[in-house]
């Protein structure tokens, strides 16, 4: 029977809650391990997960430098969808999408998946006739997409300025219905568990310090905790990717990375029931279960391992929020915090074997990587367990910034604070 | 952040544009060295560190600047013209990655 039902949640109710397990054990660092998982966010434990799960590989250890949900699984904006243009990503993410549809029965961990819809605002006629053809793109694939019109933009958000005199009038917008929010603290925990309940060891407050190696093969990671032994070793850190790799003797990566700011309202009433997207600018929002207005914009605009961002990309945001919904003006704005963001050189990911011998990597989310998080972890536990990678990552090799064989969703070219 | 602009003085950052990584060396117009037109348009250090970058004063008189910043702290150290020479300043070395 499931750890978390409703019998065991009465049991304990009745018993006064002395009987749950802690969700993870602290265990300390064994000598070796088969596969050690460098970074402990969302991606390294659904790595680990599946890991476990599909391919039975379960003496795995995933090292975390902080606590656990530390980096950027907990400071992203919890927005999950699949509305890309190139095929490539499409197919990535809306298999992302069917993992996340189940996820809450398959860990048995509510991760409060709530598929509320993701609205991308056109401000333009051209801008639509943009999204109808990134819509059919979609359909195409069999990932779900629609056409609203104003009107119907003006049902589904009665507090949205689409008078004619805002100042960028909304000229219809693209749907995706199955698109949604997630609660990301409960997406690691959820994967945390499931993974330490299968054999995983969860290593906290452990920073890898270099590389073992062996000529050129790596064969192990040394840490604060020591010495660690791995036949396999997978690096998924996000921001921190070009740090790690330079323990390991590489020297530049197809990455930088740069600051993207969050931000949450104090507790409202019923405001926003979907993910709302501006076209006009970057902005974003939804509404959080507790009331909250999660939102964000652009990234600030240099390289930064800051977690903390700067006040004109404060002042921006708020500006677009309230080109949207003048009537936010007097709303409090609660707190504000900051993530790293591995920014890609065309906004593709990254899930490889290599670059180096026994060396497995996953990274270049870009600010996107939240919704990500099945299927990166899907994915690169194939390409660990089979030494290469599963058809839904082939296209997202290291090496194609070098053959031309991009994945550049948004047509920007090589700068990746653009994406 | 303020940057110090060697003609107007220091500056709020919004008067600046980034323009990136000032370590990369761009190859000859003519070159045909793959490695050297990779490691120039894909490849970065991305140091969490002092990082040499260029900034244009777009803002004020317009002067491309050769700017060390700190990204962990993004304290300054140094903010000088770019003309010329930022290329001396280039360690980008060319990886030859495929």
């Amino acid at each position: 029977m499931a750890e978390y039902s409703a019998f065991s949640l009465l049991k304990n109710a009745f018993n006064g809650n002395k009987d749950w397990k802690p969700a993870w054990r602290k265990p300390d660092p064994k000598a070796s391990y088969d596969v050690i998982i460098i970074g402990g966010g969302g991606h390294g434990l659904s790595t680990a997960y599946y890991l476990a799960k599909e391919h039975g590989i379960t003496n795995v250890a995933v090292l975390e430098k902080g606590w656990l949900g530390s980096g950027n699984v907990g400071r992203n904006t919890t927005a999950v969808r699949s509305n890309y243009l190139l095929p490539a990503n499409t197919r990535f993410y809306e298999h992302s999408m069917k993992l996340w549809e189940n996820l809450s029965h398959d860990l048995n961990y509510n991760v409060m998946f709530s598929q509320r819809g993701c609205l991308n605002l056109a401000h333009t006629p051209a801008q639509l006739d943009d999204y109808a053809r990134r819509g059919n793109a979609m359909r195409h694939l069999g990932v779900d997409a629609e056409l609203m019109t104003t009107a119907e933009i003006a049902r589904l958000v009665p507090t949205l300025d689409v008078s004619g005199n805002a100042r960028f009038p909304i000229v219809g917008g693209l749907m995706q219905r199955r698109a949604g929010t997630a609660r990301h603290d409960a997406v690691a925990w959820g994967y945390a568990r499931g993974a330490d309940r299968r054999g995983v060891d969860i290593i906290e407050n452990c920073e890898v310090t270099g590389f073992l190696r062996d000529g050129d093969r790596i064969t192990g990671v040394s840490t604060t905790r020591g010495e660690i032994r791995a036949r396999k070793v997978a690096v998924a850190v996000a921001g921190s990717t070009g740090q790690v790799m330079q323990l390991a003797g590489i020297e530049t990566m197809p990455i930088e990375s740069y600051v993207l700011q969050a931000f949450v309202t104090e507790s409202l009433k019923p405001f926003i029931d979907t993910v709302l997207t501006f076209g006009m600018g970057h902005f974003y929002m939804s509404q959080s279960d507790k009331g909250g207005l999660v939102y964000g914009g652009d990234l600030d605009g240099y390289n930064s391992y800051a977690q903390r961002g700067s006040l004109p990309i404060v002042d921006e945001v708020m500006s677009e929020m309230l080109a949207l919904f003048p009537g936010l003006a007097r709303v409090r704005m609660l707190r504000s915090w900051g993530g790293v963001c591995d920014m890609s050189m065309d906004g593709s990911p990254i899930i490889t074997t290599g670059p180096l011998p026994g060396m497995y990597l996953n990274c270049g989310w870009c600010y996107g990587g939240f919704k990500a998080t099945p299927a990166s972890g899907w994915c690169f536990a194939w390409t660990i367990a089979k030494d290469e990678p599963h058809d839904l990552n082939a296209p997202f090799t290291l090496d194609r910034f070098y053959s031309g064989l991009l994945i550049d969703d948004k047509g920007q070219g090589a700068t990746p604070r653009l994406h | 952040m303020l940057i110090t602009c060697p003609y107007c003085g220091p500056r709020d950052v919004i008067e600046f544009t980034y323009q990136g990584d000032g370590n990369r060396q761009r190859p000859q117009p003519a070159s045909q060295d793959l490695d050297a037109w990779n490691a120039y348009v894909y490849e970065r250090l991305n140091p969490a560190g002092d990082h040499n970058e260029i900034w244009q004063h777009s803002g004020g008189c317009r002067a491309h600047l050769k700017v060390v910043r700190n990204t962990l702290t993004h304290e300054i150290s140094s903010a000088a013209f770019a003309r010329g020479d930022h290329k001396s300043g280039a360690r980008h070395k060319a990886e030859g990655k495929s």
